[in-house]
């Protein structure tokens, strides 16, 4: 879907963005994960064609991104912002003439959206009225409106409280049902884990970690499995470490050290009841924290 | 194309629809008579309501006597200075003058005393018919009689007509002229800022709110620059057309009224022979009708239209820029500087040469150097100029206009998308020069 190609920005002597490669398959949930200041939005900006890369390529459905690819975007940027003074209504169809919807077709689509959205008493209401939440709907609403094929969110779910913040998912979720590939920009890896299929980190203008969430927690696993033993028939070899003990119950921290996970579960056996066994994946919040330090050379 | 119509058409509307809009084109034709209204009627209630105030004259001469006004009586009951005095202490007398034994070729020790600060207009009532009635003692002493020398004092009204090659002659006035020339100027003054600074406003709302990047990613940021002030624009032309209509309407009335109110001045003339011999001719309000005729109202509003717009697109292309490069209005002061200097320079320029000398060599410079033309040549319009100059202002002012949008494009395209610098002419010099 979204091809892009040894991507280099530099502006002045800051260098943005260092030889990029992304491929983001059809329908998918991609994430771009990366701290502040790590080329996110550079990247973001040069896709919706904002900004001009220096070199390298961006493509789109197989097409180099020319002034028709972009009514096939959809953008959402961090920081909202409607015009404060416009009603909810003209400012839909503004921005859905913009995104080059024809009159009867923005009409049409912005009533069935904001019904959907469970807004539409308030059509008639300017922004500077609404409460941020309902702001950020309408926000919602713009940038989805033309029907994107590829749809970039930074930061979706800021402002919102728990209950829109499960509405807007699960349109997220309806809208990648439908077949619309997303960009997924966010500092919060809860989301990340929940949503995404396939993320890509970004630190320092370079890409550190790409690929699926699978694979990418699978390459990070510390080796580490949690046992619970009961019903003890010999003493523990010194070397392992007991995290808790209790009423004949032993909690143990221990590391596979390339041995087999069967063969460790074998030799485990013979101290007494398996009661659980389980490896130790690492949360993509510690994987972000831990590749951003292990990347960052100032 | 059609996506600058778009948003031609919502900064038009989002602007039109405001209440403050409507309340602002149809009061303002309203409120400036209504002010200068309200000014006469307190002036003439303050004199009709002034209670007549008394001045004690002690006059050691005794070559003094002044007439009493419609404000003022003078009175001389008491005998010496002190009496006098103790009448102003009592409250019995409003001040007190004080005419000691004169030399009249150089006079010297006249003074005044009162309980409180005499107003500007008593001192220079008193002095104005003190420096009268010496002038007369003196012309007196001289062998002449006052009467002699007012029965010789003339009074010249100059009609100025001008001439055009045809032979056809216009009465003009030089103060209709100058008020003319002083309201479009003005207007133009106006116009400018209080347009220019809401696209201003708007481009920052549009940069902050990050409006501008959902935009952007679907037109050119020159085109959204120039749907903000051609539709602007549009706002203030369609103000001004309305206060066009307002006035004429206004003013077809007010001329109605006073058109009923002539014979009975007509009248009053006539029945007093002595004001016609002072006043020949037809009455002020018709002489000043007769002019107003004369005027070529269509250039007139032709040349405001054309300079309106010219003067509006250069500056309000250099007022997006500035709106572009910063983050906040607050942050836009300095770089308002090189907008408002030459607006200043015009302003003042309209009233110390333009107005003053349309013809002299700075006001035909002011009038035809782009930044200042339209409020300049919009105080020579109504002198009458020719065409040659009209033409050379009007097309330095459209290329002036494209060199400014020109530059406020390249400042325009960066800015918008810059957020958290803080920048330096340097830093706009630079965008200016760099390609992308």
């Amino acid at each position: 879907m979204l091809v892009i190609n040894q991507l280099n920005k530099t502006y002045g002597s800051h260098k943005a963005l260092t030889e990029i490669d992304l491929q983001v398959p059809a329908g998918v949930i991609f994430g771009l994960l990366g701290p502040n200041g790590a080329g996110k939005t550079t990247l973001i900006r040069i896709i919706n064609q904002i900004i001009q890369q220096d070199s390298g390529t961006v493509e789109l459905a197989g097409k180099p991104l020319s002034p028709e690819t972009i009514r096939t975007i959809g953008y959402l940027p961090e920081e909202r912002g409607l015009y404060k003074k416009m009603t909810v209504w003209d400012q839909l169809i503004y921005f859905s003439r913009i995104k080059g919807l024809t009159a009867k077709e923005a009409k049409q689509r912005v009533t069935s959206w904001l019904e959907k959205m469970d807004i539409a008493n308030w059509r008639n209401k300017k922004i500077e009225d609404l409460s941020k939440g309902m702001a950020q709907k309408v926000q919602f609403i713009a940038t989805v409106i033309h029907e994107p094929s590829l749809l970039i969110l930074d930061e979706p779910f800021s402002g919102f409280d728990p209950v829109n913040a499960e509405l807007i998912k699960n349109e997220i979720l309806a809208l990648k049902e439908k077949g619309t590939t997303i960009l997924l920009s966010t500092h919060r890896m809860e989301s990340v884990e929940l949503l995404c299929d396939h993320v890509a980190m970004l630190n320092q203008s370079k890409k550190i970690l790409d690929g699926t969430i699978r694979d990418i927690k699978a390459r990070f696993r510390p080796e580490l499995v949690q046992v619970t033993l009961a019903g003890l028939t010999q003493a523990l070899p010194s070397s392992w470490q007991v995290l808790a003990q209790e009423e004949g119950r032993v909690e143990l921290q221990l590391s596979l050290q390339g041995k087999g996970v069967n063969a460790l579960l074998t030799e485990l056996m013979a101290y007494g009841e398996v009661l659980r066994f389980q490896e130790l994946l690492p949360s993509m919040e510690e994987l972000f924290i831990q590749q951003v330090k292990s990347n960052s050379h100032v | 194309m059609y996506k600058v119509l778009l948003v031609i058409q919502r900064e038009y509307l989002a602007r039109v629809k405001k209440k403050s809009f409507l309340i602002a084109t149809l009061l303002t034709p309203l409120i400036f008579p209504a002010i200068m209204g309200v000014f006469v009627w307190v002036a003439t209630e303050e004199k009709e309501n002034q209670a007549l105030r008394i001045i004690e004259v002690v006059d050691e001469s005794g070559l003094f006597f002044m007439e009493s006004s419609e404000q003022y009586a003078f009175s001389s009951s008491a005998d010496n200075l002190e009496a006098a005095k103790a009448l102003v202490k009592s409250g019995e007398r409003y001040g007190l003058l004080y005419l000691p034994d004169l030399d009249l070729t150089a006079p010297k020790g006249i003074q005044y005393y009162g309980l409180e600060n005499p107003s500007t207009s008593l001192v220079s009532y008193l002095e104005s018919s003190l420096k009268r009635k010496i002038e007369d003692q003196r012309l007196f002493a001289k062998g002449i009689d006052p009467a002699v020398l007012k029965e010789i004092k003339t009074e010249v009204v100059l009609q100025s007509l001008t001439l055009d090659e045809s032979g056809e002659e216009t009465i003009n006035d030089a103060t209709v002229n100058y008020a003319l020339g002083f309201l479009s100027g003005i207007m133009i003054y106006l116009f400018i800022f209080i347009y220019g600074n809401q696209i201003m406003q708007g481009v920052i709302e549009e940069k902050s709110t990050r409006i501008v990047e959902i935009l952007v990613s679907s037109l050119k940021p020159f085109q959204l620059m120039m749907g903000k002030i051609v539709g602007i624009g549009a706002v203030g032309l369609t103000q001004f057309l309305i206060w066009v209509l307002l006035i004429g309407t206004l003013s077809t009335v007010v001329m109605a009224v006073f058109g009923m109110q002539m014979p009975q001045q007509q009248a009053m003339e006539l029945a007093n022979p002595e004001l016609m011999a002072s006043n020949p001719g037809p009455g002020e309000l018709g002489a000043i009708l007769q002019v107003l005729s004369g005027i070529d109202f269509v250039t007139l509003v032709v040349a405001f239209v054309c300079y309106f717009l010219g003067g509006y697109l250069l500056y309000g292309a250099l007022f997006a820029a500035v709106g572009a490069a910063v983050d906040a209005p607050s942050d836009a002061q300095q770089f308002m500087f090189p907008i408002t200097i030459p607006l200043l320079i015009a302003y003042m320029g309209l009233f110390v040469f333009v107005l003053q000398d349309p013809t002299s060599s700075v006001s035909f410079w002011l009038s035809i150097f782009p930044l200042t033309s339209p409020i300049a040549m919009m105080g020579r319009i109504s002198f009458g100029v020719p065409f040659w100059e009209l033409a050379l202002s009007l097309s330095l002012l459209v290329g002036g206009f494209l060199g400014t949008t020109w530059l406020a494009a390249k400042i325009y395209r960066i800015g918008i998308l810059m957020h958290g610098t803080k920048p330096s002419y340097a830093l706009l010099w630079k965008w200016i020069r760099s390609s992308q």
